[in-house]
């Protein structure tokens, strides 16, 4: 009995021995490059601390999502630079997903000129390192664009020129409400969906689920209209002289060509890894199913949403999370062309202007980790919703 | 008990090591770990930026010319007797700082302007002033603009990221009341190509840095500067704090290579002027006093950067006023000759 205990106990202590070996060199690292760090920057009368995020900035920024300009601190600044990051990465992913999906439907066409031509995007696209496709889009788009006062001109509505895209620029009365409105059209939905879900299983009735939903979706937004005082108006670009040969457009939305590359290049390029991933999903799920989906008198749009995608999906999801993280990282890359992201704007401008260079790398990369961890935590969640079910 | 005692001593100790190894010399002593590395590496490491025509730019082999890596080549011949000796590392506006302060370069002369804060907080100290520069715009000719004060709302200024310039740029904005749109690009290739597309109706910078980027346009004769200066951009080589010995090399380096001018000593005439009545050109060439051994050097470390490099007068010659980049020294004149150069006296 007592021999057996020892036994037992040598094993454990066994298994911890390395464990702890591991935390001991990690533990050392780690306090050997801080007191290096420490050492080093007090020698040199750095101080370490987060007090100059109060500071005033006195830069000011291309483009803001919110109210910014230099007289506001840098922890100001640093939000400035996340919602642009945040912004470029949402645009981003929705436009890598539509495409990425189109392109991988497309490759499994039966029409050989549209497999094809899905086949060569996905190759050239895949293949060019991204930071070479940001500079082609930026700088190709800056040289091919016209001047201001020669803009291409969509209707006297918008307006496509090299300082970038100005479009009418929404002016609401009551926007609340008109919000309030649509979260309520989607809750009506999600209950609608419910119900015709029922009527389904139950009584084998088919409700025509897309236009109802289409039709709740605009109805809402137009009652508040009508009767709760929302009104909309637009405010157009108008083209101003500054001199003889300057000219600029006052008034409307300017959506900066930086923007415009980056989200461009961001998204054809993501869009080549997703279009791969549902081409994998679809080819995934075995021919059987669909056959046996036919057999039982489902037609060919239902036979994809009923049976394939359900399952395609299930295949798709993990690949397609590693390739949003990847664009919300790669959204740094923003740098080299001056669109004002986190990197530009905090581990740039502000790095430089205050040389605190440990503090910022630090806040710059917790704050990439939280995003990315976000995005995992989302899809991770959405992944076991599409998970099978074992009942 | 003993091994705790043990471990407590020699963690102490080890601690006590790595301090004396990075701190580099305190006042007062002749020892400086930067100049023992840099005569045992055997080339002085320097930092410069990524090219600006006639301060530091790389040829198509690879050499780096202009007045920024001369005060570099100065060094280099003061300390290891060749001035070619040196190690360049091209570096944007953004990693300058932390590339010297983490070691990575022993100085930096990479057109650098020196503030109070860069100087007092973030662990630099500047040596001295080899260029006299302020903040000026450049324009397209045919825009019609002629001086600052036309600028309007909506006008487009482009320009480095966290340089001075950025946050000169608000100011001057600000004060003339204009609501203008920034831009800021990384490094100054950036801005060239964009504010050649259009993008950018105005390029503000130093004014050296404009006259320099202008030679990259696809035709330099259709873009002016305009005549306004907007700030004062002293810029100068810099060193890490701390190595007292070394930053004394660095800055009587620079002070020499323009006292050199002053007494009209030449890369040409030097050597033959060791025997010269002035005991100020003397003591420039080595043939009087133990200037060297103030800071571990030998006597002949003066001549030998007049004779490598030249003095400033050379240099700016050669790199901005033969090349067409600032023929008109303005400021950086001797004050002897109506300009603002003026070095303490070499004694």
């Amino acid at each position: 009995m007592n021999f057996k205990n020892i036994r037992i106990q040598n094993k454990k202590i066994r298994n911890l021995i390395p464990q702890f070996i591991t935390i001991a060199i990690l533990l050392s690292t780690i306090i050997y490059f801080v007191t290096n760090a420490q050492i080093n920057m007090d020698n040199r009368g750095i101080a370490f601390g987060f007090g100059f995020l109060k500071q005033e900035a006195s830069f000011d920024i291309t483009f803001s999502l919110i109210d910014y300009d230099g007289s506001y601190s840098y922890a100001r600044a640093f939000l400035v630079g996340l919602l642009n990051t945040i912004l470029v990465s949402v645009i981003g992913i929705f436009f890598a997903t539509l495409l990425g999906v189109i392109i991988g439907v497309s490759r499994l066409s039966e029409n050989y000129l549209i497999a094809k031509v899905a086949e060569w995007y996905v190759e050239i696209f895949r293949n060019i390192p991204l930071i070479l496709q940001i500079f082609f889009w930026y700088f190709a788009a800056l040289r091919a664009l016209p001047l201001p006062n020669e803009a291409i001109n969509f209707n006297d509505i918008s307006f496509l020129t090299v300082k970038g895209f100005y479009v009418p620029k929404f002016i609401w009365t009551n926007f609340n409400i008109f919000l309030i409105s649509i979260i309520g059209a989607i809750i009506a939905i999600y209950f609608f969906y419910k119900f015709s879900k029922k009527q389904r299983e139950q009584f084998g009735k088919q409700l025509p689920t897309a236009s109802i939903s289409l039709l709740i979706f605009l109805t809402f937004p137009l009652i508040s209209f009508l009767f709760f005082g929302v009104t909309l108006s637009f405010e157009y670009p108008v083209l101003k002289q500054l001199s003889p040969t300057i000219f600029t457009f006052e008034g409307g939305l300017n959506i900066i060509p930086e923007l415009l590359a980056l989200a461009l290049s961001l998204s054809m390029y993501t869009a080549t890894f997703i279009a791969e991933n549902v081409r994998a999903g679809i080819l995934g799920v075995n021919k059987g199913q669909k056959e046996a989906a036919a057999s039982i008198g489902l037609n060919k749009n239902q036979i994809l949403k009923l049976v394939v995608m359900p399952q395609a999906l299930r295949i798709i999801i993990p690949p397609t999370t590693n390739q949003y993280l990847n664009l919300t990282k790669n959204s740094s890359l923003a740098a080299a062309i001056a669109y004002p992201d986190i990197v530009l704007v905090f581990a740039g401008t502000a790095l430089m202007q205050t040389g605190r260079a440990i503090e910022i790398i630090s806040i710059t990369m917790l704050t990439y980790l939280t995003l990315s961890v976000s995005i995992s935590i989302f899809m991770n969640w959405y992944n076991k919703k599409m998970a099978i079910k074992e009942k | 008990m003993k091994s705790i005692k043990t471990l407590v001593l020699v963690t102490f100790a080890s601690l006590l090591l790595v301090a004396c190894g990075q701190g580099g010399g305190g006042a007062g002593s002749k020892k400086s770990k930067t100049l023992e590395n840099t005569k045992k590496a055997g080339f002085v490491k320097c930092g410069v930026s990524e090219g600006v025509p006639g301060f530091s730019n790389a040829d198509a082999s690879g050499n780096w010319t202009g007045i920024d890596v001369d005060v570099c080549r100065a060094v280099a011949a003061a300390v290891l007797g060749d001035a070619d000796k040196v190690k360049y590392t091209p570096l944007s506006a953004k990693e300058r700082f932390t590339a010297l302060n983490s070691g990575e370069i022993d100085i930096l002369s990479r057109n650098t302007t020196w503030t109070l804060s860069r100087d007092a907080d973030i662990g630099l100290t500047f040596v001295g002033v080899n260029f006299y520069d302020g903040q000026g715009f450049m324009v397209r000719k045919s825009s019609g603009i002629n001086s600052v004060n036309e600028f309007k709302d909506g006008i487009v200024a482009c320009t480095n990221i966290g340089t001075t310039t950025e946050l000169n740029m608000r100011d001057f904005f600000n004060s003339k009341n204009v609501k203008y749109e920034p831009l800021g690009f990384e490094s100054a290739d950036e801005v060239v190509q964009a504010y050649d597309a259009g993008r950018c109706d105005t390029y503000t910078t130093d004014k050296s840095g404009l006259a320099a980027q202008r030679t990259k346009m696809k035709d330099p004769s259709e873009h002016k500067v305009l005549p306004e200066t907007i700030s004062k951009e002293p810029l100068g080589p810099v060193v890490r704090q701390g190595d007292n010995v070394w930053e004394d090399i660095v800055r009587w380096s620079l002070n020499t290579f323009i006292e050199a001018e002053e007494y009209g000593v030449t890369s040409k005439n030097a050597s033959s002027l060791k025997d010269s009545d002035n005991p100020a050109i003397k003591r420039l060439v080595g043939a009087e006093g133990e200037l060297g051994a103030a800071f571990g050097l030998d006597n002949e470390w003066s001549l030998r950067i007049i004779e490598q490099v030249g003095n400033y007068g050379e240099s700016y010659k050669k790199h901005l006023g033969d090349t067409g980049i600032m023929p008109n020294r303005g400021p950086n004149q001797l004050w002897t000759k109506g300009g603002i150069l003026y070095v303490p006296p070499a004694r």
